[in-house]
């Protein structure tokens, strides 16, 4: 089997996994640092900022990757900070805003229960270079599942109050869960190459898990079907436009800049 | 420089076994085990060091901390490598490093948990908390609990001691 690197359109499929895969941990580690020296509580405040770190570090290992893949000599930071909002690849729930701490956490569970399953497929990869940052990633976000999911079912079995918030932001966000399991002609060229799995694949998996935590949480999961979806084509909502706004401000306005 | 001048390996390896890590400076980089590999290629010396988090901000500062040492040791020709595979894990600290984290107040990671798949069985079950005991680094009681899962660094979680009330840090098993 020809390595799927070896043809143009082989190196554009993985292109756009490798630039999908890092957007979803660049925004979503964005978004997740908004919280720093906001949250509820110190430790809280601690642990989404080292999530938020981890997530950029697996983002410069995959838009560093989709740099090299590429070949026009763009770096990570310039993935990063210098594309426009139509050549973002992630998915809209990593771009839903930060919301009560309820909702990011929500956001985060569900998000780190596919991240999870994505990994340990991706361990596999056909491609070493996917397979390493795998590897490498994995340990991490074993971590920020076992923290979302025992904090999901905490919030969720928890007051009153708390668990209104819990399901408001279930309710809220399920409706983009879906897109993380949609495919399209790369995803399919990746899955025939044995570089990436199907999103499809990775769907009973996800479904197990989150219907084991949020039921121990208390939680009904909501019955509509209904996808929110676009992302992976850069098709965005409006609020990845603020979010680009604050992050790529000091590079746009001081192109090169470094400290 | 003539190649018959050249430091061994080792005489490296024993530098390196001096350097702080920067955040933890009671353990040296070699302790830390993320030295990966010590060699000349010809008259170059290649250092080859492994992450320990992806998103380490240390991971810079300790890449200068290596060549500021090695050049004090009249080293000039140097490379520094990274290597992300096999990945860093915790069952590297050295025995030494333990014993040097423990007495710094910081309960060291329980030893082969990485490689015996303990960490993914407990991510696995998702819910029901820590398969891991983790002994006070003050008092040595096992009744400990987990207060949150990242401490002051990554690498760390926050835990308290309910027998002598002290809070610690735990260096988590990766």
């Amino acid at each position: 089997m020809a390595a799927l690197a070896d043809t143009a359109a082989g190196r554009a499929a993985l292109l756009e996994f490798l630039l999908r895969t890092g957007d979803n941990t660049l925004i979503l580690g964005h978004r997740v640092s908004e919280w720093c020296g906001h949250s509820p509580v110190l430790e809280e405040d601690i642990a989404l900022a080292n999530t938020a770190l981890d997530l950029i570090g697996q983002t410069q290992l995959w838009l560093g990757l989709a740099g090299e893949v590429e070949g026009q000599g763009r770096t990570a930071d310039n993935l990063a900070y210098l594309r426009d909002a139509a050549e973002f690849r992630n998915v809209l729930l990593v771009e839903r805003p930060n919301g009560d701490f309820g909702q990011t956490l929500m956001r985060q569970f569900l998000f780190d229960a596919w991240h999870f399953e994505l990994l340990k497929a991706l361990q596999g990869s056909t491609d070493p270079r996917v397979a390493e940052i795998a590897a490498k990633a994995i340990k991490e976000v074993s971590y920020h599942l076992e923290r979302s999911a025992d904090l999901v079912v905490r919030l969720g079995d928890g007051t009153a109050e708390s668990h209104r918030r819990m399901q408001n932001a279930l309710d809220e966000l399920w409706s983009y869960t879906g897109e993380l399991f949609v495919g399209d002609d790369a995803d399919e060229a990746l899955a025939d190459a044995g570089v990436a799995p199907s999103p499809a694949s990775l769907k009973p998996a996800w479904d197990a898990a989150v219907a084991r935590v949020l039921g121990e949480a208390t939680l009904a999961i909501p019955s509509s079907g209904y996808v929110h979806k676009g992302g992976k084509r850069g098709v965005h909502t409006e609020h990845l436009g603020y979010i680009l706004a604050e992050m790529q401000f000091l590079q746009r306005a001081y192109p090169g800049a470094t400290w | 420089m003539g190649a018959l001048t050249l430091p061994s390996t080792d005489e490296v390896w024993g530098w390196l076994s001096k350097v702080p890590d920067p955040e933890i400076p009671v353990i040296s980089l070699t302790d830390l085990g993320i030295v990966r590999d010590v060699a000349w290629e010809g008259d170059t010396l290649v250092v080859t060091v492994t992450p320990t988090y992806s998103g380490c901000p240390a991971t810079t500062v300790i890449n200068l901390d290596i060549e500021q040492a090695l050049r004090d040791h009249g080293i000039e020709k140097l490379r520094l490598e990274r290597r992300l595979s096999p990945p860093w894990t915790t069952d590297w600290i050295s025995p030494e490093g333990r014993d040097k984290l423990r007495a710094y107040g910081i309960a060291p990671p329980i030893d082969g948990t990485a490689a015996d798949g303990r960490l993914m069985a407990r991510v696995n079950s998702l819910v029901g908390g820590s398969n891991l005991t983790i002994p006070c680094p003050r008092c040595g009681s096992s009744d400990t609990e987990k207060i949150s899962q990242f401490g002051s660094t990554p690498c760390k979680a926050s835990y308290r001691c309910k027998a002598c009330l002290e809070p610690f840090d735990y260096f988590k098993c990766i």
